[in-house]
């Protein structure tokens, strides 16, 4: 699959700035003390900001953009539709509970403490629609995964808990060992996960030429594909970076995205070398868009099989 | 009903006729037009609702890559063996020009699915399926050109019309198979009327007696990928089984011979 760069800035954007958003409500609504209004709204700002940004520029690779709104009316069968539902109602709970801690000076009530839990459950029912919107697909079965949806949550949670860290760090001065230890076990547990989901992709599994075309019992080759230039179809779906390539970036994916976060985190931990943090930060944002460019090049789409592959 | 089409895989001379009646067709018709890019330019392109490959379909040799193969899985990463062998790791063996072999034209448009997903992904409500007959169209008032449908189909039969912004797909001319300002004989798809050597066939898969319910039967008829679980109503009847012709005999006769032989055979008519 072609990757488009407004859908990798999305999924990646917004992906950690609702992770982020997650935590600090997940955290006030946990936590005993007293809430810092002023930070709150601070890091809400910017965990909304991203998340807003990521939206802004799905609409982007769409085609005919006056026809966007209609998006939110096929709730009961597309994921698309509902990822568009929640992510629109998740304004007004978020808005709704600023406001409240904003009025009450950082006091939970119940209907704050409601409207909290209300606005982290959106936010992860969000992201799992971003997640099976991609692992819906059958014709994609890099995508068609178990291992696809859960990922997509894994890396919002795991990216949100270190810019949330950063957040602390420059609101508060210090770096909270808690949420930096809590980011080390998501990043390992998202490292496992994503070990697996290479794991399973690599087996070869479902269509081939042969039942492409039906003729399961002989060998099969394309010898003509019937144009001489791109169609809509090779420019969609048929991306050849090349293994050795795709090979290369996936091992500097896994140091930008685990190994290099990974070793940051652990030096702010021993040493107190706080902005070692925020170059984690950055090199987690980049492994993560580095991860979801693998996840469209190295997805091959079933159409394939009638340009040239023989096995999806 | 469940209208859709039957194509004779055995006749279809890969010409082209279908594609370019169907983009006459409908360039004009409910979803039209269909807009070409840089039409009379180097590398043209543009909407298509009927696209024709060609395979070479070999017999003699059962393909390894069709099969459920072990050889990668025990690979940590596909990608190892392909950085490895190159592209034949996932390409077969070579054919060989083998006699067996023969050559295919699959002309390939929207499979009228039963279980179409295009329908289900489709967030605006643009993507139909009618109960009717089964017909599956884009509202082309309500599309936002999200591609989304297009990754959800595995035949590859819906294109984005990049001038429109908006999808488009077979219609299996819904405007023409019901008006009844059209002879009978007339109330076709276009690709099915224009087919010279008649390789489609268009009717009710519902019913039992159709002349596409009966071609099914007699030929075997072939769902395409039917393990995705689309359940696909069009069928492709495979080519005849007509054994191998026979190569020419090579003879080390004079050319001056051969001449007269045939010179001969020539008067003696």
């Amino acid at each position: 699959m072609k990757p488009a760069f407004s859908v990798l800035f999305f999924t990646v954007t917004s992906g950690i700035g609702y992770g982020l958003l997650m935590w600090l409500v997940g955290v006030q609504l946990i936590s005993s003390a007293a809430v810092n209004v002023n930070n709150f709204l601070i890091a809400g700002f910017v965990g909304l900001t991203l998340a807003t940004l990521g939206l802004l520029s799905s609409t982007l690779h769409l085609a005919n953009q006056k026809n966007a709104w209609r998006a939110f009316s096929r709730f009961r069968t597309s994921w698309l539709s509902r990822e568009g539902v929640f992510s629109l109602v998740y304004y007004p709970v978020i808005l709704a509970y600023a406001l409240l801690i904003y009025l009450s000076k950082g006091e939970l009530s119940l209907l704050t403490y409601t409207l909290g839990v209300l606005s982290v459950l959106v936010a992860l029912a969000t992201v799992i629609c971003t997640g099976m919107i991609y692992a819906s697909l059958k014709p994609i079965r890099q995508w068609h995964n178990p291992l696809v949806t859960p990922l997509y949550l894994l890396f919002s949670i795991t990216s949100g808990a270190l810019l949330y860290a950063c957040m602390l760090y420059v609101l508060e001065g210090q770096v909270s060992r808690s949420i930096t230890v809590m980011f080390l076990l998501l990043l390992a547990v998202s490292f496992i996960a994503k070990m697996l989901y290479f794991r399973v992709i690599g087996k070869p599994d479902g269509a081939t030429i042969g039942s492409a075309t039906g003729f399961s019992q002989a060998h099969v080759r394309l010898l003509d594909a019937g144009h001489n230039a791109d169609t809509f179809l090779t420019k969609e779906f048929v991306f050849d970076a090349g293994a050795m390539k795709l090979l290369r970036l996936r091992y500097l994916m896994i140091i930008l995205a685990f190994v290099v976060p990974l070793g940051l985190a652990i030096l702010t931990l021993a040493w107190d070398i706080a902005p070692a943090i925020f170059i984690a930060m950055l090199s987690l944002y980049a492994g993560l868009f580095l991860e979801r460019w693998l996840f469209f090049a190295e997805a091959r789409h079933v159409v394939r099989l009638y340009h040239g592959d023989q096995r999806a | 009903m469940k209208l859709g089409l039957v194509i004779d895989l055995d006749t279809c001379v890969g010409c082209h006729a279908c594609a370019t009646a169907c983009k006459q067709w409908n360039t004009s018709g409910t979803i039209g037009p269909l807009s070409d890019q840089l039409p009379y330019g180097k590398d043209p392109s543009g909407s298509w609702l009927n696209r024709i490959r060609t395979f070479e379909v070999n017999k003699a040799e059962v393909n390894q890559a069709n099969l459920p193969s072990e050889g990668c899985g025990s690979q940590v990463f596909d990608l190892h063996a392909l950085a490895t062998q190159g592209e034949s790791a996932l390409a077969g063996v070579g054919v060989n020009g083998s006699p067996a072999s023969k050559t295919v034209h699959m002309p390939m448009s929207c499979m009228q699915c039963e279980d179409a997903d295009c329908v289900t992904v489709c967030p605006t409500g643009a993507s139909y399926k009618r109960e009717e007959d089964g017909i599956v169209l884009v509202d082309q008032d309500k599309c936002m050109g999200c591609n989304l449908c297009s990754w959800a189909c595995p035949y590859g039969a819906r294109e984005l019309d990049e001038e429109q912004g908006v999808m488009k797909k077979c219609t299996l001319c819904v405007d023409r198979i019901y008006d009844q300002n059209l002879p009978e004989s007339e109330r076709k798809p276009a690709c099915v009327l224009s087919c010279p050597t008649s390789s489609r066939v268009f009717g009710d898969f519902d019913d039992p007696t159709s002349e596409v319910s009966k071609l099914t039967v007699e030929r075997a008829g072939q769902a395409l990928m039917p393990e995705l679980g689309y359940k696909p109503t069009n069928r492709y009847l495979p080519p005849r089984d007509k054994g191998e012709v026979a190569a020419m005999e090579k003879t080390n006769e004079p050319a001056l011979s051969k001449l007269k032989k045939w010179a001969n055979r020539m008067i003696a008519r």
